[in-house]
């Protein structure tokens, strides 16, 4: 990943800066809150790009009016998932139709293992190309380190 | 990468979360001026700073009666601000424990005197958001297995930053079924109440007698507690005071020989069971109002003044059940 030197997935918001504090994420929980989204936790060990559901742990949570409800169910999420992804994920009820409002990472496994580029020949001399994450190849929940 | 080059505005430690836009604007400010002054040193620069006698002021002057709890409510107010003073010179590292039983007879005013808590508790800084969510047995309790954990977390969650009011609480606890969920649900609200106890204040509230069975069967939900307040019954003149302001809010008021007549009402009905206190007034001024409304109603061809409109007459209070001779009926 010559574009990313730090080697980490760069998904959702603030993935380019370092590693969110719990203060910062409460923080950010907090606006979004005050704004009236609804948050819910999602954790994954397939983050490829497209792979946009991620699964959900717990329902959305509405009707929250502070961040430590937020904050409790991230960490119930962390210690059962600990070499997953986890994501906060902001949903804006007032648009009347399934609209993310936030997202961003939260949890990282220790070791990721990033994605490799695949070339494969077509018709003439085209090439298609394609992205495969290096953690996947191992079956569903036997992924752990990424 | 090293160390961050930038800094998000109020991510430093130890800088108040952002409050609620819906509070009071002026607290906020003043609580904001006060993060920035020096640490607060005298009860008046904390009671400055935080607005919370104003609530207490309040609660003296709207609440009528109940002399005991307004007694134990400013102990505690007290409690608390000599707690902020000491947590400044380091006295005191960890917040006191806040969860409250309230102990009463319907209508005595828990739910009322909870919503102040709240609201003192918020201005103090004791909780974060001040608001009130008022659940029962029914919103924490699921009915198949599994169903309760999700459920009484959830509301967990919507209370945190608050204060989570459960009315009748003893219906959580059901020792005639063994297989009741009940009892899971008051496992997780303990787990709560001692590991999050400065992300909200649960307050217990039902009658006298049955909350103390419950807190026999529970000892880990009566040593958590660390304040029991009993609500006593209001005495006949509390309740002709409620039954006043009441009126006066909706704008009526009583002729003079209607208060007198609705002051013998209330020795009859206090007499009779399912007596609630100050609901029961409410009630019965309802009905009074609906009285007065019919017999209006029947005079089709007058204008009446405000006088007229605003005015409940003796008999709008005497045609009711309650004075006829031998009517037991219970009447709420």
């Amino acid at each position: 990943m010559m574009t990313n030197p730090v080697g980490k997935i760069t998904q959702g918001q603030f993935s380019f800066l370092p590693e969110l504090t719990d203060a910062e994420i409460s923080l950010q929980v907090e606006y979004g809150l005050r704004r009236g989204y609804a948050w819910s936790v999602e954790y994954t060990d397939d983050p490829h790009p497209r792979n946009t559901y991620w699964e959900m742990f717990g329902m959305p949570m509405f009707d929250l009016r502070d961040a430590a409800g937020v904050m409790l169910e991230l960490h119930n999420c962390r210690k059962t998932f600990p070499q997953h992804y986890i994501r906060l994920v902001a949903f804006d009820a007032t648009r009347g139709v399934e609209s993310i409002a936030m997202s961003f990472i939260v949890h990282r496994p220790a070791r990721e293992p990033g994605f490799g580029l695949i070339r494969q020949e077509g018709p003439g001399r085209a090439l298609r190309y394609t992205v495969h994450g290096y953690g996947t190849d191992r079956p569903e929940g036997e992924r752990s380190g990424g | 990468m090293g160390t961050p080059l930038y800094s998000i505005p109020g991510s430093a430690p130890g800088t108040a979360l952002p409050a609620s836009p819906e509070a009071d604007p002026s607290a906020v400010a003043a609580a904001e001026a006060g993060a920035a002054r020096a640490p607060l040193r005298t009860v008046s620069e904390v009671l400055a700073v935080s607005h919370a006698d104003a609530v207490i002021d309040e609660l003296d002057r709207d609440v009528v009666g109940l002399a005991s709890v307004k007694a134990r409510i400013r102990d505690i107010a007290a409690l608390l601000v000599i707690d902020k003073l000491r947590m400044t010179l380091g006295l005191q590292a960890q917040a006191p424990s806040l969860h409250m039983s309230f102990t009463g007879n319907p209508g005595t005013g828990k739910t009322t005197v909870a919503l102040r808590m709240a609201e003192i508790l918020f201005r103090l800084g004791y909780v974060r958001k001040g608001h009130l969510v008022a659940v029962t047995r029914d919103d924490l309790v699921g009915q198949y297995i599994g169903h309760t954990a999700p459920k009484t977390k959830e509301v967990l969650k919507r209370a945190m930053g608050g204060v989570l009011f459960i009315d009748e609480a003893y219906y959580l606890y059901r020792p005639e079924n063994e297989r009741d969920y009940g009892q899971e649900a008051i496992e997780i609200l303990l787990q709560v109440m001692e590991n999050q106890r400065d992300d909200l204040v649960v307050v217990l509230a039902g009658y006298k007698d049955r909350m103390q069975a419950f807190f026999r069967s529970n000892p880990g939900m009566s040593s958590r507690i660390a304040h029991h307040l009993d609500f006593p019954d209001y005495a006949p003149v509390d309740l002709l005071r409620i039954a006043d302001k009441l009126l006066e809010r909706q704008n009526y008021r009583f002729a003079a020989d209607a208060r007198t007549a609705f002051e013998e009402y209330l020795q009859h009905r206090i007499r009779q069971p399912h007596f609630a206190n100050a609901r029961s007034v409410r009630n019965a001024l309802d009905r009074a109002r609906l009285r007065q409304a019919s017999r209006l109603f029947a005079e089709r061809e007058r204008a009446f003044t405000a006088e007229e409109l605003t005015t409940i007459e003796a008999g709008d209070i005497r045609a009711s059940r309650v004075f006829q001779a031998g009517a037991v009926r219970p009447k709420s």
